[in-house]
C-alpha cells in the first residue's frame, strides 16, 4: 500500500475529529481524517442519547463544563448553518425520593457555576402538569430549558461534507497502529500503509488511550462503558415534550426516556465497563435493565412499539474528565469525551483548532466554502413543496421507504454527498431509509439495488456497514 | 396549482386484495375506478412467491404466486381497470381524500366516493422482538430473503437458522436448501407453530430440518456479518431456560416472527383498529368506522390463504359499489365479541339475520374441539373439529335461518371437549 504525507492527520472520524477537520479546513493546510470504520460516525458518535445537554453536571472548573456550556451555545447557529436537525426541547431531571432532592439544588447551584441560565426547580403539581405521563411519584425536578436534541449522527455527516468540500480528504478502512515521533513530525503505521504528518490529532475514542500512551509518559486510561438503548416507534402523540433524566449516579446520567428530533422515543442508557471497546452487542440483562428502568419515569412504557435497539460505548476516561490539548510536541487530542462530548465538540474543536492554527502558523485561506445546501426531507414537505419537489426531479415521485417516507431521490442524493454513504447503513443514517418500523424489510432490496447502481458496482458488493458485512453472498 | 381527480373509488394496493375488490366493484357497476399500487408491477406479495399451493379453494388447482396473481391481472385488464403502479399513497384522510406520488404524475389527491383500503401487511422485524447481540449484516426478515432470492436472484446467505415458523420462514427453509444453503433449524417460540400444517411437512420434513417448538434465539453473534446465533428452550412463561442452550454456526437468520397489517394510512384517515387484529373494525359490508372507507386482506386480519383473501376482498369490492348506489345496510347493528380461546374475530359489528362468515384464529391449539356461536348466551351455531391452531384461520359461517331473531350480541368461544 502506498505511503502517505499529510500536514494534519487527524484520528477518528467521529463527532470531534469531523468538528475539528471542519475547523482546520479554513487553513491553508492538508488535513487527512482517517478511522478504522468505512465511514465517519461510527462509534460513540452514532450510538448515543442525542442530547445537547445544557451544562449542570460537570464539577465547575473543569473542561467538561467550560466546554458543556459553550458547546450548547453553539448548537442552534451550527445546526441551522449544517442544516442539522436540531430542537432545543428542555430538559427535566426528576427527583423521584424526597431524599434526591438536594442532588437537584446541588445540580442547579452547580450548572449556575457553570454558567447555565435560567435553571429552576420544579416542584410536583407543576411537573405533571408539563409532563403528564410522568411517574406521579415525582417529588420536584431541575428544569433546563436550553437542553436540546440533535440527531448526532447527521451532524457529523453535515461536518464532514462540510470539510470535505473545503479540501479536507477522508481515508477510511484505516486503523492507526503504532505511532513514531520522527524528526520532522510523525511516522503512523495504520491498517492501510504508513502515513506521515507534521501533526496529529488523537481523536481515536475509545483508542485514543492506547494511541496516548505511544507518544506521552503520562498515563492515560479510557474504559469503554456500554450503554444500551431502545428506539420506540414514532407515537401519534409524544409521551413527553422534554428529555426526562433520573437523577444521576456515579456511572452517569442514568437512564433517560426522551423524544428524538425524528419524532421517535429513545430509553436509555444503561452503563457497564466492558473491555472490548468495540464490543457494541446489545444483552438481555442490559435491554431489560433499560426497559426497568424507564418504567420509573414513565410507567406506561412499552417496546410493544420497539423498532430496535442498539448499544453505544463511551470512551471514559478514569478521572472523569476530557483529556484535551498538546499531549506530546505537535501531538494534540481530545480524548475521554464521554457524555457531554457530543455537546462539547464543537466547542472543542473551535478552541483546539485556533490554537492548533497558532502553534502551527496556519494561514487562513482566502475562501472557505460555505456548508452545502440541504434540501429539506421529503417526510418534512408540504403537498406543494413536494409537487415541486418532483417537479424538479422526478425519482423524488418514487418512494422507496414508506415507514419514514424517503424517496429515491433522497438515497442517491445521500450517496452522492461530498463524503457519501457507501454502505446501507450509511443510507440509513443520512436519509432514514431503513430507519422505520419495518426496519427495511420492504426497502432493503431496493437500497442495495441503487447503491450498486450508483457506486459502478455489483449488488453482491454492497455491504451493510463496516468492514466484511456483506449484504449478499453470491448470486443463485 | 393542486392536482385534484375525483373518482368514484380509489383502492389502495395492487395486491390480491386490491385486485379482487377492483375487479368486483367494475363487476357491480362501478366504472371510475382507481388501484394505486407502490410497485412497479401489480401483484402484490404473490410476484416474490414462486412455489405452488396458490388457488386451492378457488379454482381447485394448484398455481404458483404469480400465476394466480395472473389470472386476476388478466381479468382487471379485461375490464379495462385503471392501475397506476410506481404511486405511492401517502395519506388518507376521512373525507375519502387519498394523496400519491408518483415520477410520472407527481403529487394527486383523489376526492373518492368511496376508498378500499388493502395493503397488505408488513414483517415484524428483529428490532420488534427486543432480540439481544450485535446488529451485524445477515439478518434478514423471511420476505426481504424471499425478494432476494426469487427477484433478484440473489443469496442472502449460506447457513441459515430461522427464527420463527410462519409460512413464509419454512417456505424460506425450503427455498434456501433447494438454492444449496444448509438451514440449520427452524426455530418457534410457542409450543406450536403458527404456519400451515402442510408447510412444516413440505418444507422441513421433507428436508430433515429439525424444528425446535418453544425454543427462541437469545443472542446474535458476529461483528461485520452474522456468525452464530444462541437458541435456548423457553419455560411456560417464553422465559429462557439456562443450561438448554444450543449454538449454531450460521451467516444468516432469516425471520419470520409475524406479520402487522400496515394501518399507518387508516390509522391517519381516523379508522378504528382492534388490538386483536391490529385491522380495521369492520361490519359486514366490511365497512370500517369511517363512513365508505372499507378493508379487506391482509390488512384487515392476516390470511392464511390468498383464496380467502380474494373472497374476501370480492366482498369489499361489492359492498363499495353498493354504498356508492347509496344502498347502506339498515337497522341496528350487534357486536361480535372474542370468548375464552378466540382471538379477533372479524366483522366485528353485523346486522343481524343474514349470511354471514366469521373468521379468527384460537388463541391457542385445541384438540377435539368446539367454536361455539352464542347470542343472549343462548349457543346458535357450533362447528367440531379434530383439532384447531393459531396456524389456521377459522371461518364458522353462520346461515341467516340460525340467527333470524337475535338481538343481542353475539359472542364466539372455544369449548374444549
Amino acid at each position: 500500500m502506498m505511503d502517505r504525507e499529510t500536514d494534519i492527520l487527524i484520528i477518528g472520524a467521529g463527532v470531534v475529529g469531523c468538528a475539528l477537520a471542519r475547523v482546520l479546513s479554513r487553513f491553508e493546510t492538508r488535513v487527512l481524517v482517517i478511522d478504522r470504520a468505512d465511514d465517519v460516525s461510527e462509534g460513540a458518535s452514532k450510538a448515543n442519547s442525542g442530547i445537547v445537554h445544557a451544562g449542570f453536571d460537570a464539577k465547575p472548573g473543569t473542561d467538561k463544563a467550560r466546554l458543556n456550556v459553550l458547546g450548547a451555545r453553539r448548537y442552534p447557529a451550527l445546526c441551522k448553518e449544517l442544516g442539522v436537525p436540531y430542537k432545543q426541547i428542555g430538559a427535566l431531571v426528576v427527583a423521584f425520593r424526597e431524599e434526591d432532592r438536594p442532588v437537584l439544588e446541588q445540580l442547579k447551584a452547580q450548572g449556575e457555576a457553570n454558567g447555565v441560565p435560567r435553571l429552576r426547580i420544579v416542584e410536583h403539581d407543576e411537573l405533571m402538569q408539563m409532563e403528564p405521563q410522568l411517574n406521579p411519584s415525582a417529588v420536584a425536578a431541575l428544569e433546563a430549558p436550553t437542553s436540546g436534541i440533535v440527531s448526532p449522527y447527521e451532524l457529523v455527516f453535515a461536518l464532514a461534507d462540510h470539510a470535505a468540500i473545503n479540501g479536507v480528504e477522508f481515508q477510511f478502512g484505516t486503523e492507526a497502529q503504532t505511532i513514531v515521533r520522527e524528526d520532522t513530525g510523525y511516522r503512523v503505521e495504520t491498517s492501510r500503509g504508513v502515513i506521515r504528518a507534521h501533526s496529529v490529532v488523537n481523536c481515536a475514542g475509545v483508542d485514543s488511550g492506547r494511541l496516548h500512551s505511544q507518544v506521552s509518559p503520562r498515563p492515560c486510561r479510557i474504559i469503554p462503558r456500554r450503554g444500551e438503548y431502545y428506539v420506540l416507534d414514532h407515537p401519534a402523540e409524544a409521551p413527553f415534550s422534554r428529555t426526562i433524566f433520573q437523577c444521576p449516579t456515579k456511572m452517569g446520567k442514568g437512564v433517560l426516556v426522551s423524544p428524538t428530533v425524528h419524532g421517535n422515543v429513545l430509553l436509555g442508557p444503561t452503563a457497564m465497563d466492558i473491555e472490548d471497546g468495540l464490543d457494541t452487542a446489545t444483552t438481555a440483562g442490559g435491554l431489560a435493565e433499560c426497559l426497568q428502568k424507564s418504567a420509573l419515569t414513565w410507567p406506561k412504557v412499552s417496546t410493544r412499539t420497539a423498532v430496535t435497539n442498539f448499544a453505544g460505548i463511551r470512551a471514559h476516561e478514569e478521572h472523569g474528565d476530557f483529556l484535551v490539548g498538546e499531549a506530546a510536541p505537535l501531538f494534540y487530542e481530545a480524548a475521554g469525551f464521554e457524555s457531554p462530548g457530543l455537546t462539547s465538540a464543537p466547542a472543542l474543536a473551535e478552541e483546539l483548532g485556533r490554537d492548533m492554527a497558532e502553534d502551527l502558523n496556519l494561514r487562513q485561506k482566502e475562501t472557505w466554502l460555505p456548508a452545502p445546501e440541504h434540501e429539506k426531507p421529503f417526510n418534512e414537505m408540504n403537498d406543494a413543496e413536494r409537487t415541486e419537489a418532483i417537479a424538479g426531479n422526478p425519482l423524488h415521485g418514487q418512494l422507496i421507504c414508506r415507514c419514514e417516507v424517503v424517496t429515491e431521490a433522497e438515497i442517491r442524493a445521500a450517496i452522492r454527498r461530498p463524503v457519501g454513504a457507501r454502505t446501507v447503513d450509511g443510507v440509513k443514517r443520512r436519509c432514514r431509509a431503513g430507519m422505520g418500523r419495518c426496519q427495511g424489510g420492504f426497502c432493503a432490496p431496493r437500497v442495495v439495488e441503487i447503491l450498486a447502481e450508483e457506486l459502478g458496482v455489483p449488488m453482491t458488493e454492497i455491504r451493510k456497514g463496516s468492514g466484511a458485512s456483506d449484504m449478499l453472498v453470491g448470486e443463485i | 396549482m393542486e392536482n385534484i381527480i375525483r373518482k368514484q373509488l380509489v383502492i389502495i394496493g395492487g395486491g390480491p386484495a386490491g385486485l379482487a375488490a377492483g375487479i368486483a366493484a367494475r363487476e357491480a357497476g362501478v366504472e371510475d375506478l382507481v388501484i394505486l399500487e407502490r410497485e412497479h408491477e401489480a401483484g402484490g406479495i404473490l410476484r416474490q412467491c414462486i412455489h405452488n399451493g396458490f388457488g386451492l379453494h378457488r379454482y381447485g388447482e394448484e398455481l404458483t404466486g404469480p400465476e394466480y396473481a395472473a389470472r386476476d391481472i388478466a381479468r382487471a385488464q379485461e375490464l379495462g381497470l385503471d392501475i397506476r403502479c410506481d404511486t405511492t399513497v401517502l395519506s388518507v384522510d376521512g373525507d375519502r381524500r387519498v394523496t400519491c406520488v408518483s415520477r410520472a404524475e407527481g403529487l394527486q389527491i383523489f376526492e373518492a366516493g368511496a376508498v378500499i383500503l388493502a395493503m397488505g401487511c408488513r414483517e415484524r422485524p428483529r428490532g420488534a422482538l427486543g432480540t439481544p447481540g450485535t446488529r451485524c449484516a445477515g439478518i434478514y426478515t423471511a420476505g426481504a430473503a424471499q425478494k432476494f432470492v426469487n427477484l433478484e436472484g440473489l443469496m442472502p446467505g449460506r447457513r441459515c437458522v430461522i427464527l420463527g415458523s410462519g409460512d413464509i420462514g419454512l417456505i424460506m427453509a425450503r427455498r434456501m436448501t433447494l438454492q444449496g444453503a444448509k438451514v440449520l433449524a427452524c426455530v418457534e417460540l410457542m409450543p406450536y407453530s403458527s404456519g400451515l400444517n402442510r408447510n412444516i411437512v413440505q418444507c422441513l420434513q421433507d428436508y430433515d430440518i429439525p424444528l425446535y417448538l418453544s425454543h427462541t434465539v437469545i443472542d446474535i453473534q458476529g461483528r461485520e456479518r452474522l456468525e452464530g446465533v444462541t437458541v435456548a428452550q423457553v419455560d411456560e412463561r417464553r422465559r429462557p431456560i439456562p443450561g438448554t442452550e444450543i449454538e449454531f454456526d450460521c451467516d444468516t437468520l432469516l425471520l419470520s416472527v409475524g406479520l402487522i397489517p400496515e394501518n399507518e394510512l387508516s390509522l391517519r384517515a381516523g379508522v378504528a383498529l382492534s388490538p386483536a387484529t391490529a385491522g380495521a373494525v369492520v361490519d359486514d359490508a366490511l365497512q370500517t368506522s369511517v363512513p365508505g372507507v372499507f378493508a379487506c386482506g391482509n390488512v384487515l386480519h392476516v390470511h392464511d390463504l390468498v383464496d380467502f383473501v380474494s373472497d374476501e376482498s370480492f366482498r369489499a369490492g361489492r359492498a363499495a359499489a353498493a354504498f356508492l348506489r347509496g344502498e347502506h345496510p339498515q337497522g341496528e347493528t350487534v357486536a361480535v365479541l372474542d370468548g375464552e380461546g378466540v382471538r379477533g374475530v372479524v366483522p366485528q359489528r353485523v346486522h343481524p339475520g343474514q349470511d354471514l362468515t366469521l373468521m379468527f384464529r384460537p388463541a391457542g391449539v385445541y384438540k377435539n374441539a368446539s367454536v361455539v356461536v352464542e347470542a343472549d348466551g343462548v349457543e346458535i351455531a357450533r362447528k367440531r373439529a379434530l383439532v384447531f391452531t393459531p396456524g389456521e384461520m377459522v371461518a364458522l359461517d353462520l346461515p341467516a335461518a340460525k340467527w333470524a331473531n337475535v338481538h343481542g350480541d353475539l359472542t364466539v368461544r372455544m369449548e374444549a371437549k
